[in-house]
Formats: C-alpha cells, sequence, structure tokens
C-alpha cells in the first residue's frame, strides 16, 4: 500500500469522512464543468432541491461543441445552441464564472484552467471530463467524473471515492530531438496496456519527466486515461512554480512564497512507497504512431504493423478487427501510409508549445495536394500567442486552415469531422472506431509534428528526418 | 432519488421481463436481485465512444438516448447486432468482456444502456469511470473469470430466452435454460446447460448497492460540518493567506 506519495498526502488532506459504503467522502478544491456533461447535473440538482454549493470553487467553459470556422451566435446547429444556452443559463443561476466565446479566456477545460492559473498543487480537480487527468501535471489529483458526480460535487463539493493505487512510472534519459511527451505516454500505454492502469493512479517521475516543460507534462497526464489509470500526476516543482507564477489565479506577493512551501512539501518524498514501479527510457523512443483501433495499438514510425504471431494471444481478437476496421495488413509499415485529413489540436495537444512544434515542420513548406489540414489552438489565449508570434501565418503559407478554439475533431461533436473511411493523423487522444464523427472514420494518433509531417508529405513520416532539414531551411 | 422515473420501484421486486411486457422501472433503493434475460456484446476494449457515438451526446436530458445505444455497430452489422437481434429485446442483463466501458467519462454511455433495458452488466472487468458511473444510476457491474463470461455468452446465444437470475447479495447468477420466459423468443433448451457462477464485486460497491445506498447526494450534502472542517485546512481555499 503506498504511502508518503504525493496522491497520499492530497488524499488525506481533502478527506472529509468515511462513508457507510467503505468509500471516502473526498473535498474536491477545483470543479470544472463544461457544455455536455452538466445540464442533466444542473437538472438534478433543481430536482432534488439543492443548489451549488461552492459557485466560487466552479468554473465554467465551453469547448466541446463550438464550430471552429465561425462562432457566431446563435450556432448553426440548434442543439449546440441550446447546450450552450442551457450553460449559460445555469452559470448565470448558481453564480458559477463562465470563460464564454470571446471573453479571451474560453478554450477547451484541460487547456484554461492551467493557464489561468486555477489548476494548482495540492489540489483535488473533478470535471465531467475523462481528460481531467491533465490537471495532475501540476502535482494535482484530478480525474473525470460522470454527470451523477458532477451533481454531487455541485451539491456538496465532494464525491465519494476509493483510494487507487500508486504506480510510479519512473522515466531515464533524454527524449531525441524529434520524439515529444505525447511519443512517451503512447509509448507506455502501447507497453502496459490499455488497461494496464485500472485500479492506479500513475506517478510520472525520474530525469526525463524533470525536463518536460508543463505544457509537455499536461500531455502526457492528459493520456493517463488512455492507459486505464483515472489519475496521472507529476510532482511540483521549480518548473511547475515558474509556469504558475504571474498567472490570474495564481497566489501572489506573501501568499506565493505561502504556497511555494505548501506545494513543495507535497511532493512523494524520498522515502515514499509504491504500489508498484515500472521503468522506462526515454532515449529508446521513437515518434509513435497508433495503427490500431486503441490507443494502445501504437508502434514506432520506422516498425511494422504487429502480425498475429507477434500478438499476446488475449489481444488477438482486437488485432484482427483492428486489421479490418483500419484496412492495414499484419506486417505492413506504418510509414508512407497515406492520410486524408491532419488534425493539430485537443486538450492533449493543442498548446503553444504544440503549434510551435507542428509550425516548426511547417514553415517553409507546404501540405500535400488532396490533404485536408487544419489546426485548431486549445483556447483564445493560445490562439492570441501563436497569432502574436505569427504562427498562424505559417500554418496558412503551407497550407493549412487556422481555426477558432475548441475541441473540434477529437470527438467530432462540432461540425469538424472525417467522412466515410478517410484516415486522419490526429494530434488527439482517442482512436477508437467512429470517434472522429464517421462511424467508419479511422485515427492515426500521434504528435504535432508528426501530424504536420503528415500533412506535407501526404503519408505518415518519420518526422525526425524534417526536423533536421527543417534547421537547413529556415532563416536564421 | 436519482432515478428520473416516477413510477421506480425496487429493484428487489423486478419482475420477469418479456418483449411484451412494460420495461423495467429505473433502480431505486436495494439492488439485490434481478431476474431477466440475457443479452452479450462479445468483445475486449469495448469504449463509450461505441456505447454511444458522441453525437448523442448533444442534449440536455438524458431521455432519448435508448436510440444511441451502440448505434454506430448497430448500423454496421444491419440487424444482425444483438442489441437488435428479435430474441435480445426485453433482456436486462448485459454480459461483455475485458475492460468494458473504456475511454469517455460520459455518463450518456450508462444512461443509453440502461434506457434500452439494461439493469446489470457482468463482463470480465470494467472501466473505473464506467463502473462508478453505472454505480451512480443503482447498475451494478459484476466480474467473472473470462472462461465463465464466456460460457455465459454462448449459453445466452444458444439459449436467448433462459431467464438469469441474478442474487446481486450473494453474488452468483444462475442460468437455467428450461425457465424460459416464452416460447417466442426461440433458442433450443437442449443445447445449453445450466450455469451457476460466482460473481465478483468490492466490497464497498456491493455494500452500497444491496443496502441501496449507492445513491449518495443526500449522504455526501448532510455532513456539512465535515465538509466545513476539510476546507478550513487547506490553505488554498483561503488564497493562502496567513
Amino acid at each position: 500500500m503506498s504511502a508518503g506519495t504525493l496522491y497520499d498526502k492530497v488524499w488525506a488532506l481533502h478527506r472529509v469522512a468515511d462513508l457507510p459504503g467503505g468509500s471516502t467522502q473526498l473535498f474536491i478544491g477545483l470543479h470544472l464543468i463544461h457544455e455536455v456533461t452538466s445540464p442533466q447535473a444542473f437538472a438534478a440538482l433543481r430536482d432534488l432541491g439543492l443548489t451549488v454549493r461552492h459557485p466560487e470553487r466552479t468554473v465554467a467553459t465551453v469547448d466541446h461543441i463550438v464550430p471552429t470556422t465561425s462562432q457566431a451566435r446563435p450556432f448553426a446547429d440548434p442543439l449546440a445552441e441550446t447546450m450552450l444556452a442551457t450553460l449559460e443559463a445555469n452559470c448565470s443561476e448558481h453564480a458559477i464564472t463562465l470563460h464564454g466565446l470571446g471573453s479571451g479566456r474560453q478554450g477547451i477545460v484541460h487547456v484554461i484552467a492551467p493557464e489561468l492559473g486555477l489548476t494548482q498543487p495540492g489540489m483535488t480537480v473533478a470535471c465531467g471530463d475523462s481528460h481531467t487527468s491533465t490537471h495532475g501535471a501540476f502535482g494535482a489529483i484530478a480525474f473525470g467524473i460522470g454527470t451523477s458526480q458532477v451533481r454531487d460535487v455541485l451539491a456538496s463539493q465532494s464525491l465519494a471515492m476509493n483510494k487507487l493505487k500508486v504506480r510510479r512510472i519512473w522515466v531515464e534519459g533524454t527524449l531525441q530531438p524529434g520524439v515529444y511527451a505525447k511519443d512517451l505516454v503512447l509509448h507506455v500505454i502501447r507497453t502496459l496496456g490499455v488497461k494496464g492502469g485500472v485500479g492506479y493512479g500513475y506517478e510520472f517521475a525520474g530525469p526525463a519527466i524533470d525536463a518536460l516543460s508543463m505544457e509537455e507534462r499536461m500531455t502526457l497526464c492528459n493520456m493517463a486515461i488512455e492507459g486505464g489509470a483515472r489519475v496521472g500526476y507529476c510532482n511540483p516543482d521549480a518548473t511547475t512554480f515558474a509556469y504558475l507564477a504571474g498567472r490570474p489565479h495564481a497566489p501572489a506577493g506573501v501568499a506565493w512564497e505561502r504556497a511555494v512551501a505548501w506545494w513543495s512539501g507535497l511532493a512523494s518524498g524520498p522515502d515514499a512507497v509504491f504500489d508498484d514501479e515500472v521503468r522506462f527510457d526515454a532515449a529508446t523512443i521513437a515518434p509513435t504512431v497508433t495503427w490500431g483501433i486503441t490507443p494502445g495499438q501504437g508502434i514506432g514510425v520506422d516498425e511494422r504493423v504487429p502480425t498475429l504471431e507477434q500478438t499476446p494471444a488475449e489481444e488477438r481478437p482486437l488485432a484482427e478487427e483492428a486489421y479490418r476496421y483500419m484496412d492495414l495488413l499484419p506486417g505492413a509499415p506504418i510509414a508512407g501510409l497515406p492520410v486524408d485529413v491532419c488534425f493539430i489540436g485537443s486538450c492533449t495537444n493543442g498548446r503553444l508549445s504544440d503549434l510551435r512544434a507542428a509550425a516548426a515542420v511547417a514553415q517553409g513548406r507546404h501540405v500535400a495536394p488532396g490533404i485536408k489540414a487544419f489546426v485548431v489552438p486549445g483556447s483564445e489565449q493560445v490562439a492570441a500567442a501563436a497569432e502574436a508570434e505569427g504562427l498562424d501565418d505559417v500554418f496558412r503559407a503551407a497550407g493549412f486552415e487556422w481555426r477558432e478554439p475548441g475541441c473540434s475533431m477529437c470527438l467530432a461533436m462540432n461540425p469538424d469531422r472525417l467522412e466515410g473511411r478517410q484516415i486522419s493523423a490526429s494530434s488527439s487522444n482517442r482512436n477508437f472506431k467512429g470517434r472522429q464523427g464517421s462511424a467508419s472514420g479511422r485515427t492515426l494518433l500521434m504528435s504535432p509534428a508528426m501530424v504536420a509531417a503528415a500533412a506535407i508529405a501526404g503519408q505518415v513520416t518519420d518526422v525526425r528526418g524534417l526536423v533536421g532539414a527543417a534547421a537547413a531551411v529556415s532563416p536564421t | 432519488m436519482n432515478a428520473p422515473s416516477p413510477a421506480a420501484a425496487s429493484a428487489e421486486s423486478v419482475q420477469p421481463i418479456g418483449t411484451a411486457v412494460a420495461p423495467a422501472p429505473f433502480p431505486a433503493g436495494p439492488v439485490q436481485s434481478l431476474l431477466g434475460r440475457g443479452v452479450a456484446v462479445v468483445g475486449n476494449d469495448i469504449d463509450t465512444d461505441r456505447i454511444v457515438p458522441a453525437r448523442f451526446l448533444k442534449c440536455v436530458t438524458f431521455d432519448g438516448l435508448a436510440e444511441g445505444a451502440f448505434a454506430d455497430d448497430r448500423t454496421e452489422l444491419a440487424g444482425a447486432h444483438p442489441f437488435d437481434r428479435p430474441e435480445h429485446q426485453g433482456a436486462t442483463i448485459l454480459v461483455v468482456n475485458d475492460n468494458f466501458g473504456c475511454g469517455s467519462s460520459r455518463e450518456h454511455a450508462p444512461q443509453a444502456l440502461m434506457r434500452w433495458g439494461i439493469r446489470a452488466v457482468i463482463g470480465e472487468s470494467f472501466a473505473e469511470i464506467f463502473f462508478g458511473n453505472c454505480l451512480a444510476l443503482g447498475i451494478p457491474c459484476l466480474t467473472a473469470p473470462p472462461a465463465d463470461v464466456a460460457a455465459l455468452q454462448r449459453a445466452i446465444g444458444a439459449t436467448p430466452a433462459a431467464l438469469l437470475t441474478l442474487d446481486v447479495e450473494a453474488l452468483r447468477l444462475r442460468l437455467d435454460p428450461l425457465a424460459s420466459d416464452g416460447p417466442s423468443n426461440g433458442g433450443t433448451p437442449a443445447a445449453s446447460t445450466s450455469l451457476d457462477l460466482p460473481l465478483q464485486l468490492a466490497a464497498g460497491p456491493h455494500r452500497m448497492l444491496v443496502s441501496g445506498q449507492w445513491d449518495g447526494t443526500s449522504q455526501l450534502v448532510a455532513h456539512d460540518a465535515e465538509l466545513r472542517a476539510t476546507a478550513s485546512r487547506l490553505p488554498y481555499l483561503a488564497g493562502f493567506a496567513a
């Protein structure tokens, strides 16, 4: 049983009571809500005659259903308009801050909470969205919940939870140029499996994790859930504090000093006990691409689609289903596979550093004929920052569309979607059947730089070749 | 208290379900036993996007979600999906394989299954958020070893009209192919032997379901003093004021 880890400390601090069923009532420090998973929760609250206990600890934005071409109201899709109008009415009724379209602070919920300094170390963060694990990058314990639990947090600022075990994912070494946090996490999931983390929180630690920027840590923790772990986190350190300093909701002055001291004390200590530990070497990881229909079906870009013989017996039925659905032959190389649509964005990879990495590949090159390529910044702040450095011009000049912020084609609840059997190269997080809006559409997950490389080449391409070449052609 | 159906009654007394019978009420109160027919959806890692595709999430109530249950898989199979087969209409016990419900946290997934008619799920393993979402609706997710699940899926395929008796309290599932709920549902009783399988469910959720405390909003709200005490020891709630 784990002891002395950040997870244990934060759990103990937020423990409200033991519940008769055997679970623990856990206080939620920050509740993030959006238009898809909150309307029924507010309705249930109303039915129960309850109100929002801590509206000041509840923050809303709109992200899943927003169009990315024109965000003028009312939306062309009346259902999308109804969902946003419902969120607006609920936030207004309960005095909840809503970072709406055009506020300068709207964006994907897992992008805006960190950039506003709302997400801080040592918090518990809940949101009706499985990628809430993203906020663990700050040393918060953050997890996705369902709508009934959204209702519970609204009503009580707490949840009935069962404590997880803690597995430390220790990563040595240095990522090669052209290899990113996305590749690291796809590699971890490929190795441990999509259900390897069920029952665990993942603590990401080690020299390679210490070296990651906050945005890279967010990418990593974001996809913990794709490995089955509801929670993923990194210990807070100087990188965390430097990111938070000066953000709108971060403490300042004397309070900042107190905060840093408190945050620092929450990190897993040298004597921390973990339920399990798995080690990786970052230097051995190649740019990683999924070939199948779960995020665990990934391979290095220089590898071939695994054959049945190379696949453990219990995974063979899924592999066969994936060959059929993806129309890929076992043993085929993944590099050179033609793509139709290239999507850069999402809560996994829609932040400024992601757009910079993709723009560095796109700079001075052009999207291959017949490829639809588009970039959806993760938030209005990301869009503004990218535009201030001219990244939008780089993308446009290279033949990419530059869109308005939102979740977009990660899950295709807005008009952005695949058609028919199209294959996308996507910087998002899920390659499930039908995920990107066409019931027969196909998704290859990869880093934003790899998506840009695929757009330029019109096929899956090892970005390491382009990263080196880009240096030769870029103006200095 | 979260059952949207005003006619909700205790799941304890759920009657045998046939195609001609009104759908079972949504769970309310103690979930101790269930008698009904089974439906098997075979495959590992069936994610919540497959259980209910994202376009069905464009709603502000859960009311119309039954049609979203496995919508794309059903279209692809053109009537051959278990949820479309006539012999499985009215089934209440879903039998699945490994890591069922992975992916998105959407409660729309169990809501869609519940509105289709499912009242319990038996599988090799479940994704955590899905499990919790089901628990919050009073739908038990019980596990059994792969061989038992496979045997159960085969038996349901062979005798779809057979009644399953799920004893949530004792954690056992019985299938008696002779105890069918009507000749119209097809199947050959002789093709299947009876089953009596032990099931697993963690002690906490087990207690919550059997005691009827799976819907705990009022319990959480009642701990007002404890909530205040916890809040008072979290310095960030006061902005790290001294």
